[in-house]
């Protein structure tokens, strides 16, 4: 039985060692320098002392990256993206939280780390790729570890203002990238354009599924989804067939006339999560490529990707939603009411996972970790967790599991999962700040932030860039004389969130 | 052009966009900020910018996004 996942490249590399398996425009990196880099990284790692321990890779979108995850893996290690794009407030709270012994550069992530005060050693990947590989290192690292240890950790958003770390391993990836492929049909011809940043475990499926088959994936320029045209042309020039993307990527290339012009003609397979497909949009793709599979799936982090798919193979009407459909081979979905109980078919439960797929918790947070990671109020025989979503969802009359809303604050924007409190913490952090609350129009799909103080919405602004990535930027910033109350004295959310509603 | 300054300013209210004409070459406009532009264009001018116009030296600077939409105005 496998029990890592670098099982995935040794058995790939042996049919396909000079197949490119991850390209950009410009270059790209084979499976066998996929292997020797990440034994080489692995054997460099182990002889410094660096062994089960976090390895931040803080390197740029890159195919080179991709060996830097490897060779961490190789060392024993996990490893922990993150990436230039993050502001350096955020970089230093995530090293804080983690305070790794290594980190793994590139030339220009090297700089910004000089500007960070971290207790730790910084290497540099161009130069550790050329340690010479020690076979019996590498092989009595594998010997001791198990399938249940720790792979990755990646930071999602937290609602105190300290980014979560979720924790994935071995096991839970191994289960889900058997399953996911299953479901995307991919095999060696497969060719993926990824769109997720590295630094999310969105990436695990191109990465790892790519690993498995010896398939291929390009890396597309960040810029390229501004402009929808430049973009279907990458993937015609690349022949890219398949393409697991967010929901926001997809519909700008449809909303705008592209296919008038030009249209993505290799792509048999066309996935998405992250959000509600447009019912407009998703026909405007349906039309253009009609033999191409269309997939939704849904998942959040803490289950290690996704869990639930649906392959959208019936006609639906402008006024129907794209249901989430049933999970993974593996994995079961309960829906719990409020009173922990299973809810009547057709009502409202809040979406728990159970099974093989779920994270190990957050890092260093055993007690966020055990509120949603909880013992399954269903089985009162032994030992069992799920993961409590705070979806909620319901089952149509075909039996397939419906995405409702959320039971708190958090919201997806662009694609991005956001606590609405992290802003409005970062928010009351700034000099001349009083109060903050931060609501979401859905309709218009903006972050809206109301603040009081003395300072002007243009500070407020270039503070929170310092603060935070830029997906979590508010759309539009209002101060107001006083905060609205609620009777007990809570900011009135509910009236904010209406006045924002009228905003135009 | 005051109107399309006016929208840019919506968006990054701390950058000065009557003279940076490195709007998409430093990263300034992201995926999002071109949607919401081009959204906006369509609802306050009433003017559609279509897909082979969504170039990146369009939207390099307020003024080449001025003149990309004084030229589809006249087409009209």
């Amino acid at each position: 039985m496998q029990s890592n996942v670098l099982e995935y490249l040794e058995s790939t590399v042996k049919r396909v060692p000079d197949k490119i398996a991850f390209a950009n425009e410009k270059e790209g990196i084979t499976f066998n320098q996929l292997y020797n880099r990440g034994r080489a990284i692995g054997t460099f790692l182990y002889k410094k002392g660096i062994y089960k321990q976090p390895v931040v890779v803080f390197m740029k979108k890159h195919p080179n990256t991709v060996s830097a995850f490897l060779g961490a893996l190789y060392g024993g290690d996990f490893y922990v993206p993150i990436d230039e794009e993050m502001p350096l407030f955020r970089i230093e709270l995530i090293l804080k939280s983690l305070n790794p012994k290594a980190v793994i550069c590139d030339i220009s992530s090297n700089n910004i780390m000089g500007k960070i005060d971290c207790n730790c050693s910084v290497y540099m990947y161009d130069e550790i790729i050329r340690t010479s590989i020690e076979d019996d290192v590498i092989s009595n690292i594998r010997r001791s570890s198990i399938d249940t240890d720790p792979m990755y950790v990646v930071f999602t958003s937290g609602s105190t203002g300290i980014p979560k770390g979720v924790i994935g391993c071995h096991r839970a990836v191994i289960d889900y990238i058997d399953n996911l492929s299953e479901v995307l049909k991919t095999n060696q011809e497969t060719v993926f354009g990824n769109q997720a940043p590295l630094y999310f475990d969105a990436c695990l499926r191109e990465i790892y599924i790519t690993l498995k088959f010896g398939a291929a994936a390009y890396i597309i320029p960040k810029s390229l989804f501004m402009f929808p045209l430049k973009l279907v042309e990458f993937l015609n020039e690349y022949k890219i067939n398949t393409v697991c993307w967010v929901v926001p990527a997809l519909t700008m290339i449809s909303s705008f006339g592209t296919f008038d012009k030009i249209v993505p003609g290799n792509l048999n397979t066309i996935a998405f999560v992250s959000e509600v497909f447009p019912m407009k949009q998703f026909h405007i793709w349906k039309k253009t490529l009609p033999n191409a599979e269309f997939i939704n799936l849904y998942g959040p982090t803490e289950i290690t990707g996704v869990c639930c798919y649906f392959k959208a193979d019936r006609d639906f009407r402008e006024d129907e939603v794209l249901p989430i459909g049933r999970p993974f081979r593996n994995t079961d979905i309960l829906l719990l009411g409020s009173n922990n109980k299973v809810p009547e078919k057709g009502e409202l439960g809040e979406i728990c996972v159970r099974g093989t797929s779920l994270t190990l918790g957050y890092y260093k947070a055993f007690d966020k970790t055990k509120e949603v990671f909880v013992q399954n109020p269903l089985n009162e025989a032994y030992p069992e967790l799920i993961y409590r979503t705070g979806d909620l969802g319901k089952l149509n009359e075909r039996g397939e599991l419906l995405f409702v809303s959320r039971k708190d604050y958090q919201i997806k924007h662009m694609g991005h999962r956001i606590e609405l409190g992290e802003i409005e913490v970062n928010t009351n952090m700034i000099d001349g700040i009083y109060g903050a609350c931060c609501v979401y129009n859905r309709k218009k799909e903006k972050i809206v932030l109301f603040y009081t103080g003395n300072i002007s919405s243009k500070e407020v602004t270039a503070e929170l860039k310092k603060r935070l990535p830029r997906y979590m930027l508010p759309n539009y910033i209002q101060v107001l004389n006083t905060m609205p109350l609620t009777p007990n004295g809570k900011i009135n959310r509910a009236l904010l969130q209406e006045n924002s509603n009228k905003k135009e | 052009m005051e109107e399309i300054l006016k929208i840019l300013q919506d968006l990054h209210p701390d950058v000065d966009f009557e003279t940076c004409d490195t709007l998409i070459d430093e990263s300034i406009l992201d995926s999002f900020d071109i949607i919401t532009i081009i959204s906006e264009i369509d609802s306050e001018l009433d003017i559609a910018i279509p897909a082979e116009d969504i170039i990146p030296e369009n939207f390099n600077s307020a003024k080449k996004l001025y003149s990309l939409v004084q030229r589809l105005s006249d087409e009209d």
